[in-house]
């Protein structure tokens, strides 16, 4: 049974707003309350203000959550207006968040061998749920994926946790191709539980990886959201139940779940 | 402070912010940021005689200062609902109303049965805009005759507060409200979602599964308005405003052009707390306004 965490609605005020490249950014939030607790795998559901045609919230994941200094992460990449508007964010800019929503990742029980591969943006789970993995002391292997060098998000943070192999599709950094194609998963010797976030042909590329080799999978979904609560059924998922709320059932389901053709 | 409560056929209503169907759930996914006693009532999820799976995904798309969903009233059933989800409402103090649906008479008059079962749940709200399968797939709401049929049948097996809720699909709302009126419905609610429609150029393809949806949000509320003005002229029953709500100022002008009660929907995505500064400002306004009850302002729009 998850856990559930009390969800709440509040201001948060941008500490740091840092550029990763030129279409992401890194927003470090924080407020003068303690942070409300919440975990690898869940999201913030953001409202953009002042944005024309824009009236939904935003669903961003937790990057990070540094409790020391009371911050919470998010990693956002411009796609569209709302994202754009984040993007506009500045020091002492104060944005409204409802949190923490949704499951989460499924931590192991007992110390096992895990790889968390991320793509593009995807990546941004990944960072608070290597964290997590580091607390009960495992150490994680990280498989990012990206276009070029310039995309590879948060390398250092990352390395800081755990080991991290790279995929390029030009080829710019790390290995070239798709993390699928990654030597690090031609090893006869894999791992015991893959988690996996980013564009969905590359979700279900790693499934299939999984499938194939039996290993234990989930994955976070990104399904469009209106309330972000479980009230409208706008987000479903078909899965082997049946449709299922991405927003609280979800967006982390394990592949055994899906109904994906892998 | 003013009086806020109002009176919808045998139910009093301790003020006249409601939340509208499909948008609040069963109104415990809103526990955590509201105190839902504070409600006038809440409007739970359709509900139909049968489970239905809903539509593919997607369903939703924003639009301006709106949004498109082709949800397909997905949900448990009836039966489902009276064993499982109502044991677990139904100490929740506020008005707690169920939205009932069906695909023709038979199965609407099932499922108000059941729900009519229900001693802590006072009213349905009747969702007359979903495609009668009999008659080819066309809207209960759409034609005066179909949507008096169904409301007859309904009014025979359900005895507690039955309102109807219309669709804003028609040439002429005001025949329809009637209709339903004469068929002994004790009030109406409206509007419903708009039929839109949304394209991603760059794909060439509709963004919902099923290419077409029903449209809410701020967008609407003029046309919202503007039926609920006119319906409100022409019925005796007290008719219940919704469409595009956002503030106590929304709410307000619904009151105005004659809604005894409004619903809030879309809003409550944007902000979970809305209801309850709905609630708050629509009283900020009578005190404002120097009035000792929100029925003063009822219908009160002076042209
Ligand atoms: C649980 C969850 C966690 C997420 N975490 C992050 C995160 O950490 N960082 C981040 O940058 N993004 C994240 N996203 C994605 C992010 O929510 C969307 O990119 C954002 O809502 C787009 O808003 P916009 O106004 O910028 O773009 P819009 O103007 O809404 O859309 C821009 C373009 O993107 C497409 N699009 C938008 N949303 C989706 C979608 N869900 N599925 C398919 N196509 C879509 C639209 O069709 C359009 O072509 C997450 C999504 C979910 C559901
Ligand atoms: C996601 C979603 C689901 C809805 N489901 C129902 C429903 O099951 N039954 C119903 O009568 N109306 C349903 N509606 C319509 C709303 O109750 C309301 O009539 C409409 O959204 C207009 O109000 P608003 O602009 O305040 O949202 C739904 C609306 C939305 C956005
Ligand atoms: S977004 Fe409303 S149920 Fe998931």
């Amino acid at each position: 049974m998850q856990q559930i965490m009390k969800k709440h609605v509040c201001d948060l005020t941008v500490a740091e707003a840092v550029w990763l490249h030129e279409r992401c950014i890194l927003l470090k939030l924080t407020r003068d309350e303690v942070l409300p607790p919440m975990k690898a795998g869940q999201f913030a559901e953001v409202r953009i203000d002042d944005t024309p045609g824009v009236l939904l919230r935003r669903p961003i994941s937790i990057h990070r959550v540094v409790r020391e200094k009371n911050e919470l992460w998010l990693l956002v990449q411009t796609v569209g207006r709302g994202t754009q508007r984040l993007a506009m964010l500045q020091n002492g800019d104060v944005l409204n968040v409802m949190l923490p929503l949704g499951n989460g990742f499924t931590l192991p029980e007992s110390p096992c061998r895990t790889l968390l591969v991320g793509g593009g943006v995807g990546v941004a789970p990944l960072l608070q749920l290597g964290v997590e993995l580091r607390a009960l002391g495992m150490r994680p292997t990280f498989l990012l994926g990206a276009r070029t060098a310039n995309d590879v998000l948060q390398m250092r943070e990352f390395g800081q946790v755990g080991e991290v192999c790279v995929t390029t599709e030009d080829g710019s950094m790390g290995e070239s191709g798709f993390v699928t194609q990654h030597s690090l998963l031609k090893r006869k010797d894999t791992f015991d539980r893959i988690y996996c976030c980013g564009p969905k042909p590359m979700m279900m590329a790693v499934a299939r990886y999984a499938h194939e080799h039996e290993v234990w999978c989930e994955v976070s979904l990104e399904n469009r959201m209106a309330c972000g609560l479980g009230a409208c059924l706008c987000c479903v998922e078909k899965t082997k139940e049946g449709h299922r709320c991405v927003c609280t059932d979800g967006p982390v389901f394990n592949i055994c779940d899906l109904t994906w053709p892998i | 402070m003013a009086d806020l409560s109002v009176r919808i056929g045998n139910l009093l209503l301790k003020n006249p912010v409601m939340t509208a169907s499909g948008t609040f759930g069963y109104g415990v996914e809103y526990a955590d940021f509201i105190d839902l006693s504070r409600l006038g009532g809440i409007i739970v999820k359709g509900t139909t005689m049968a489970p239905r799976e809903g539509n593919p995904y997607p369903r939703m798309a924003e639009t301006p200062m709106g949004m498109l969903n082709a949800v397909g009233i997905q949900n448990k059933g009836a039966r489902y609902f009276a064993e499982k989800i109502y044991p677990t409402i139904k100490d929740i103090d506020t008005n707690m109303i169920v939205n009932v649906s069906g695909s023709d008479i038979d199965s609407y008059v099932a499922a108000a049965g059941v729900i009519d079962e229900l001693d802590r749940i006072p009213a349905i709200e009747l969702n007359i805009s979903c495609p009668n399968v009999r008659q080819g797939g066309m809207a209960f709401g759409v034609s005066a005759k179909a949507a008096a049929e169904v409301v007859e049948a309904v009014r025979k097996a359900y005895r507690k507060t039955l309102i109807v809720k219309l669709s804003p699909n028609v040439t002429d709302i005001v025949s329809i409200a009637k209709a339903v009126e004469d068929a002994g419905a004790d009030s109406v609610s409206l509007i419903n979602t708009l039929l839109g429609m949304a394209v991603n150029a760059e794909t060439r393809k509709p963004i919902l599964s099923t290419v077409t949806g029903g449209m809410s949000g701020p967008a609407v509320k003029p046309v919202a308005l503007r039926m609920v003005w006119q319906v409100a002229q022409a019925v005796k029953i007290p008719v219940v405003g919704l469409g595009g709500i956002m503030t106590a100022t929304d709410a307000v002008e619904f009151l105005l052009a004659g809604a005894t009660a409004v619903e809030i929907g879309t809003a409550n995505f944007v902000d979970p707390t809305v209801s309850v500064k709905v609630v708050d400002g629509i009283a900020d306004y009578l005190q404002r306004h120097d009035m000792k009850s929100v029925n003063e302002i009822i219908g009160g729009l002076e042209t």
